[in-house]
């Protein structure tokens, strides 16, 4: 553990990325306390420019409403969004890649093959599709990107069991009469677990930006404020208020930046010879 | 910086309204020339005797015409109709049609085509004219230049229902003993207006050419009208600003655009051509059930809604804030009370004294852009201020469509038109009989009140003006104390449009029935 911090240290880019992240995380947590009002409350005049009144340091939107009160309760849906896709597409794509890596031949073809049919589809067309389909809200949003971004998982699974499993220890345990459930569950799994890790850093940030890419064209939740519909609202009046869509798209950019930079700190953590390769 | 945009915004208008005023005095208008305009979203039909969207109307008003025109009070003025005359009794019309009419494909127009179009064409395509046609007993055509309407009983609005949008005039010989809606003809449309479609580059732009045989003498001004398709309202806004187009049509960029590109120099804008429509924007309330069912809830909610700064914030203060169901531009408003001032505190006791339990209501916002979504946001927020907790639906055009029609809804914005008469356009959001499960116009929210409807049928058909406003007046108060629906504002669409251009809008229907009239200033 000691060996794996001092190598993530040793990525500056990646410690970076941790702060930035540990700022959108407080920010969502206190968020509630910060901006005891809601953040569709029209507190001031409408385009207020950032830095004329101090009480709205980031200025206003069309309708008067707080941008620094939107970005900071917008946080929390953007990581709630990252996260929990991330998680359900990670329990779709590890069971499925796994069996079909392990157990080889029709399970694989037929896996497989429903994969390359989810793959096929261009990503972000089919979660508008997903969410046009059942109405925009967190729940369709969240199962919309699980949908479209677990196929890489399972691929990834795949190859890692497929090498694993002719190793020696696995030919034990299948010799010891261990069941096949067993051997993927408690041997090979937790194998392949820094790839997955790294992986899932980089589909957080990725389903970051598919959330804020709906919200933008007004396929979010109607009733939640978030980073992607603050800039979707601004983005007619860009010419008279570049500071609604500003402030959110910067959010936006430096949150997916924090996850890729943790992503490739953990990559070089998790696969120390291949950091040394590199480097 | 708001006022100082909208005190710049007035010099300009006015500084170009005296502009304007003083050129038409001066200046005689030249002909020719090409007027480049937007047309949002594309038609799907020019053959605005079957198709009668707002786009299609904007296009097809200068190719179809109708046989009266209206002025800004909704004063009937001559079309295809030279002169006209209505008997003492209010039971016959005669109309007098102008002579030497052609139809753009060379045919004559007679009144044999009135009375085809009135009696059997428009019956069968509108079921906003079967509804016109009610209290008249036949249309009939004595010679070929005059046509007689007579009447079951008196109906004081028919004399206001024969413009371009509600009956225009269509070929007896090209439709009659057909199909109408699939009759080839409609691709082509024929008409007797000043226009006649050149082509239409299907996403991309309409081309009218000025109609050489057109019947009043040195019309059209322009050669050609060009239409053109923007889908997004920012580049609507740009093609405005580069003058790739010279006149934005009320609607067609983003309210929050307009001060932007009405400060600018040469910019030119009317509120004018939305009389005879006079827009109403509202929400339903579904009075179905609870606790909508209960008129002091309705009312809460009514108390609940700062409408003054929707107006001032959403609209730039373009319109007015509506104080029942008939909007004030039309005949027969009345300023009767009760009207509903913005009073959060009235709104709390009302709940309080019905009991409300707080029970969440569903709000379905109108899906026609970012003004109606951002309207719901404030609407929630203002309910949400007095205690009502509301959720926004996220919804398309067919959804709502769909949910409004099949009255699954708590409270839905909407917005209707007026057409020139309360008989025609508002009695039909209030009145039992219009309740319909499966449309979503008319009266979506039930409301069923026997006195109301006592009313309205008084009204249409009372001889008198006079005893027209009594009836209406009295069933504004009546509506008003029921708030069956939620009244907004009275909608106003501005137009923007290059100093240069002139005689853009002459009636109450604007711009769709205007451009014959219309010129550019070298």
């Amino acid at each position: 553990m000691s060996n794996f911090w001092t190598t993530f240290k040793g990525n500056k880019g990646a410690v970076v990325g941790l702060v930035i992240l540990a700022i959108v995380l407080l920010a969502s947590i206190f968020a509630p306390m910060l901006y005891t009002t809601s953040p569709w409350d029209m507190v001031n005049m409408p385009f207020m420019a950032p830095g004329v009144d101090s009480s709205v340091p980031l200025g206003t939107d069309t309708l008067g409403r707080d941008i620094a009160s939107g970005l900071a309760h917008g946080a929390y849906i953007s990581l709630l969004v990252g996260f929990v896709s991330t998680i359900v597409s990670l329990c779709i794509g590890i069971p499925l890649g796994a069996a079909a890596g392990y157990f080889g031949g029709w399970v694989d073809d037929v896996l497989m093959r429903i994969t390359e049919f989810f793959q096929v589809i261009p990503s972000f067309a089919f979660a508008i599709v997903l969410v046009a389909i059942f109405e925009p809200s967190i729940t369709s949003m969240i199962v919309a990107i699980a949908v479209v971004s677990w196929p890489p998982v399972a691929r990834l699974l795949r190859g890692e069991v497929m090498s694993l499993k002719h190793r020696e220890f696995i030919e034990a345990a299948e010799l010891s009469g261990q069941s096949g459930f067993t051997i993927i569950t408690r041997q090979i799994l937790p194998n392949t677990i820094s790839p997955v890790i790294v992986l899932a850093s980089m589909m957080v940030a990725t389903a970051i930006l598919t959330e804020s890419a709906l919200s933008f064209m007004g396929l979010g939740d109607p009733n939640v404020m978030s980073w992607g519909y603050i800039i979707g609202a601004g983005r007619t009046v860009l010419q008279q208020a570049w500071w609604i869509s500003f402030f959110p798209g910067v959010a936006i950019l430096l949150t997916v930046l924090a996850f890729n930079l943790i992503g490739e700190g953990l990559n070089d953590a998790l696969n120390p010879r291949l950091a040394k390769r590199r480097g | 910086m708001l006022s100082t945009t909208a005190m710049r915004r007035a010099a300009i208008a006015a500084a170009c309204s005296i502009a304007a005023t003083s050129g038409m005095a001066q200046e005689t208008p030249v002909k020719g020339g090409r007027l480049d305009l937007v047309v949002q979203p594309e038609p799907t039909s020019l053959m605005i005797g079957i198709t009668t969207n707002g786009p299609s109307l904007l296009v097809g008003g200068s190719i179809y015409e109708g046989l009266l025109r209206y002025d800004e009070n909704l004063e009937p003025m001559p079309s295809l109709a030279k002169s006209w005359e209505i008997s003492e009794d209010g039971l016959t019309y005669t109309f007098h049609l102008q002579e030497g009419v052609t139809f753009s494909d060379g045919e004559p127009f007679t009144s044999k085509d009135v009375v085809f179009t009135m009696k059997d064409f428009l019956m069968e395509t509108k079921s906003k004219w079967r509804a016109i046609m009610e209290p008249v007993a036949d249309v009939t055509a004595p010679d070929d230049t005059t046509v007689v309407v007579t009447m079951k009983e008196p109906f004081g609005p028919f004399i206001r229902s024969l413009s371009y949008n509600v009956a225009p005039m269509v070929p007896a010989h090209v439709y009659e003993g057909t199909e109408y809606a699939t009759n080839p003809a409609n691709d082509t449309p024929i008409g007797t207006g000043p226009y006649v479609l050149a082509e239409w580059k299907r996403g991309s732009y309409i081309e009218l050419d000025a109609n050489p045989n057109y019947w009043r003498e040195g019309l059209p001004y322009l050669d050609d009208v060009v239409y053109h398709v923007v889908p997004d309202a920012a580049s609507r806004a740009t093609a405005f600003e580069t003058r790739v187009v010279s006149v934005l049509p009320g609607g067609s960029v983003e309210n929050f655009d307009i001060p932007r590109l009405a400060a600018e120099e040469g910019v030119c804008t009317t509120e004018k051509g939305w009389e005879y429509n006079a827009p109403l924007s509202w929400m339903w309330i579904n009075n179905r059930t609870a606790p909508m069912d209960n008129k002091k809830f309705r009312q809460a909610i009514m108390y609940a809604m700062n409408r003054e700064m929707m107006l001032k914030v959403l609209w730039n203060g373009y319109g007015k804030v509506a104080t029942g169901p008939i909007t004030s531009t039309i005949p027969f408003y009345d300023a009767v009370e009760p009207t509903y001032e913005y009073n959060p505190e009235k709104a709390k006791e009302l709940l309080e004294e019905i009991g409300y339990d707080g029970k969440e209501l569903r709000l379905l916002p109108l899906p026609y852009g970012e003004t109606w979504q951002r309207w719901a946001e404030v609407v929630k927020q203002n309910l949400k201020a007095v205690g009502i907790p509301v959720e926004i639906e996220s919804t398309d055009v067919a959804g709502w469509n769909q949910k409004t029609s099949q009255w699954d809804y708590d409270l839905a914005f909407t917005y209707l038109y007026e057409n020139g008469d309360p008989a025609i356009g508002v009695a039909r959001n209030y009145i039992s009989s219009q309740i319909a499960l499966g449309n979503p116009f008319n009266n979506v929210e039930g409301y069923s009140n026997p006195k109301v409807d006592e009313l309205f049928a008084k009204a249409a058909t009372a001889p008198s003006d006079e005893e027209r406003q009594a009836a209406y007046t009295e069933v504004q108060k009546i509506l008003q104390e029921d708030v069956p629906v939620a009244w907004l504002t009275e909608l106003s669409f501005p137009t923007l449009y290059d100093c240069s251009v002139q005689g853009l809008v002459s009636t109450a229907n604007g711009i769709g029935n205007s451009l014959g009239e219309t010129w550019i200033k070298k």
